[in-house]
């Protein structure tokens, strides 16, 4: 025998568990306005440090600096708050709702509001997302009705998708949003075929592929980098980290690797890490990656870095695996409480308007969950065909379903 | 009318489609330039450019995981995976996902993809190259399973499976690439240039999916089978004079129910056969709606015949391989019964 010791295995851990004091001090958060803003055609191998910093607009001041500030106007920022806030108020009711048996279960994006509303900003009508669970501000963003998305939460006479998914699971062609899996990691690589389409027919409409840091292990994952990066596919690669999968920490995905954002550097595909919780840098990062998208440079993969506020699902209980007070030291605050101060700021918001746009909002709300309960929620009023199982199946039932149908009672 | 090998019947399968409709994509592991390992996409590059036909990264998943995204865009991509055998990392994808996109969005999607994979044994694959994985695939309801047994068939079903607005699995039995294959290992194997089957138009048709045809009218006993059994069947009832019909399935998913129930009833017997291992083979499900609806026409238990509960194996492959003598002793059997 030599004198080496024995082999052990290494199974990283996070730095506190439930009764320890929240500790983010291995987040480096560098300062607003510090990132470059490279020209979009600048060869991915130059701008690799993007992968390893954070590209932040909106500082502790609440002013928007640096090379990535100065897209947006006062009424398309206001537009963006209504659209966090709507999605906040509406995640709450959603929360309730379930708690009340109307619904079997429900997930909320408290803490990352910012990503998807200000995400979709960036696209146009005729792009394509293909989501995770958590981007339902993708819908309110473009507009989607509120009362279909309850219909489909609330598996009712209305439910645009027939009582046969799980609540949230939206599907919207017309709002370019893929049918939602509940699988994880799949739909990474059918944005990238999606996009791969787009750029056999000559198109101009771009992709955009969602995934949560968990889920960044999948093979679907690294499938979808090794397309997009031969193909040079048109599509943009979202990477949400908001650092618990359900229960595990990020670390257990990421491995050794620096960050999530520098995986996309072994491809050659420009990646860059985005201060989640900034409206402005989400959108300013996003506008910049669907450019390239569009003008035929290939994907640009964006690793959001956020926090997930709220417990996974309603199936879920945070405090049996992170201590309880973590989400106030986050580090990165909140994206509505930050955009409102921006806003402030600018001369373009009150404390007063806001109380009042909150107010109107929740009414909104809960008009909307009004009229959808009309139409009923899980176990009470109206709800789908049984002959809705066996519908849809194919495009033309075929003997054997329809005989099962039949004996059905249908 | 031109003679063609099933490899070449498949090439204009796709040759056609792709003539008749711009949305339609042909890509997999070495299909470009090369015109893949088994050459059914040979010349598909050249005629209609790189961005219809090309190479893929070797990865099944993403392999199938882009074709569904690429139909959820419009096109209809017709993808090889160069094996049966190699499919498994694209179940997920298969499964959850292009068999249920219709289904999940109410329509609002749709996945109109065929996956090409040469299935089955007979030409010493050994276990990652000899598999067949259909039941694999009919278990999964909003899936398609085509399996053809001939060019003609093969061409008429491939640009059906292309034309499908829903997936369709279209399994090729390997074997028969180059002719009507009977298990006779030892002798040497007609060319499909000199079988009625091997005569295959040039242009446009289609042969419906869910419809089988009848090999051998006979009225001792049915044997249901597809792909490379169906010729293995034809021997056996050959070689044991015994008058069997032989049915050939063609499409597994949707099944052709009625053909089979009325040759039961006519015949009073049935044996199924197919090369897949036995338990919970398709087989099973054949049987299990034989009794069903045939029960008080049965003069004797259904068999089963199938490849042994084993992996593929290599130097044995003829002791594995289901032969007209195999075949042929199931058919005594259930005349004896």
């Amino acid at each position: 025998m030599s004198d080496l010791d024995r082999l052990s295995l290494h199974v990283p851990e996070p730095a506190v568990r439930p009764g320890g004091q929240p500790d983010f001090s291995n987040v480096k958060i560098p300062k607003a306005g510090s990132v470059p803003r490279p020209e979009v055609d600048v060869a991915p191998e130059e701008m690799r440090d993007l992968a390893y910093s954070i590209i932040r607009v909106l500082n502790r001041d609440g002013e928007a600096v640096g090379p990535w500030a100065g897209l947006l106007s006062d009424d398309e920022l206001l537009a963006g708050l209504k659209h966090m806030m709507t999605l906040r108020a509406f995640d709450a009711r959603m929360v309730m709702a379930q708690r009340q048996g109307k619904t079997s279960f429900y997930m909320q994006h408290l803490g990352e509001e910012a990503v998807s509303c200000a995400f979709r900003k960036a696209l146009v009508k005729g792009d394509m997302n293909f989501p995770t669970y958590r981007q339902a501000g993708l819908l309110i963003a473009d507009g989607y009705p509120m009362v279909e998305m309850m219909n489909q939460i609330f598996s009712n006479e209305s439910d645009p998708l027939r009582g046969r998914q799980l609540p949230i699971m939206y599907s919207s062609k017309e709002h370019g949003f893929f049918t939602i899996s509940g699988n994880l990691a799949t739909q990474y690589v059918q944005a990238v075929g999606w996009a791969m389409a787009s750029a056999i027919k000559r198109d101009t409409k771009i992709a955009a592929a969602w995934i949560g840091d968990g889920s960044t292990a999948e093979s679907d994952f690294h499938s979808a980098l090794v397309f997009a990066s031969t193909y040079k596919a048109p599509v943009i690669l979202n990477i949400v980290n908001n650092q618990w999968a359900i229960s595990t920490f990020q670390g257990i995905a990421r491995g050794g690797s620096g960050t999530f954002a520098a995986r996309g550097l072994g491809f050659g595909i420009p990646a860059l890490r985005v201060d989640g919780n900034d409206y402005l840098a989400v959108y300013a990062v996003a506008k910049w990656a669907a450019e390239r998208a569009r003008r035929n440079l290939g994907p640009t993969l964006i690793e959001y870095v956020t926090y997930r506020v709220g417990a996974h699902s309603t199936s879920d209980d945070p405090s049996a695996y992170r201590p309880k007070t973590e989400s106030e030291a986050w580090p990165l605050g909140d994206p509505v409480l930050r955009l409102k101060k921006h806003l402030i700021l600018r001369g373009a918001w009150s404390e007063e308007r806001h109380t009042q746009a909150e107010a109107e909002i929740v009414d909104a709300v809960i008009q909307a969950q009004k009229q959808a309960e009309g139409h009923g929620t899980l176990h009470a009023g109206g709800k789908p065909s049984v002959r809705d199982i066996f519908e849809g199946v194919y495009a033309e039932m075929p003997p054997h379903i329809r005989r099962q149908r039949q004996k059905a009672g249908y | 009318m031109a003679r063609m090998t099933m490899i070449e019947a498949v090439r204009s399968a796709m040759d056609v489609s792709m003539q008749r409709d711009d949305n339609v994509v042909v890509f997999g592991e070495d299909v470009g330039y090369f015109g893949g390992v088994f050459r059914c996409t040979q010349g598909l590059q050249a005629k209609y450019g790189k961005t219809r036909c090309f190479d893929a990264p070797i990865s099944e998943s993403g392999i199938v995981g882009t074709a569904i995204g690429m139909a959820a865009y419009g096109l209809k991509p017709c993808v090889e995976i160069q094996f049966a055998d190699y499919m498994y990392p694209a179940y997920d994808q298969i499964t959850q996902e292009a068999a249920r996109i219709r289904y999940r969005s109410n329509g609002d999607f749709t996945c109109p993809i065929v996956l090409r994979m040469p299935t089955g044994g007979g030409i010493f694959g050994g276990q990652t190259h000899s598999q067949s994985p259909e039941a694999l695939f009919t278990h999964v309801c909003g899936l398609k399973v085509v399996v053809p047994s001939n060019p003609y068939d093969a061409k008429g079903l491939l640009i059906a499976s292309i034309e499908d607005p829903d997936p369709v699995m279209f399994l090729e039995p390997k074997r028969l690439y180059n002719g009507p294959f009977d298990g006779h290992h030892d002798r040497p194997v007609i060319p499909w240039s000199k079988h009625d089957l091997g005569e295959v138009p040039e242009g446009h048709y289609t042969i419906p999916i869910g419809k089988a045809e009848i090999r051998r009218q006979g009225s001792a006993v049915t044997v249901v089978a597809y792909g490379t059994m169906v010729h293995v069947a034809l021997a056996a009832a050959e070689e044991t004079g015994i008058d069997a019909e032989v049915i050939d399935l063609r499409s597994l998913l949707p099944l052709d129910l009625d053909t089979i129930v009325k040759s039961v009833e006519k015949t009073g017997r049935c044996v199924v056969v197919h090369e897949a291992t036995l338990t919970s083979g398709f087989g099973g499900e054949v049987a299990s709606l034989v009794q069903e609806h045939c029960f008080y026409h049965l003069e004797a238990p259904v068999v089963r015949v199938a490849g042994w509960d084993t992996p593929y194996p290599h130097a044995q492959e003829w002791d594995y391989f289901p032969g007209p003598a195999r075949v042929g002793r199931a058919l005594v059997e259930v005349m004896e019964a």
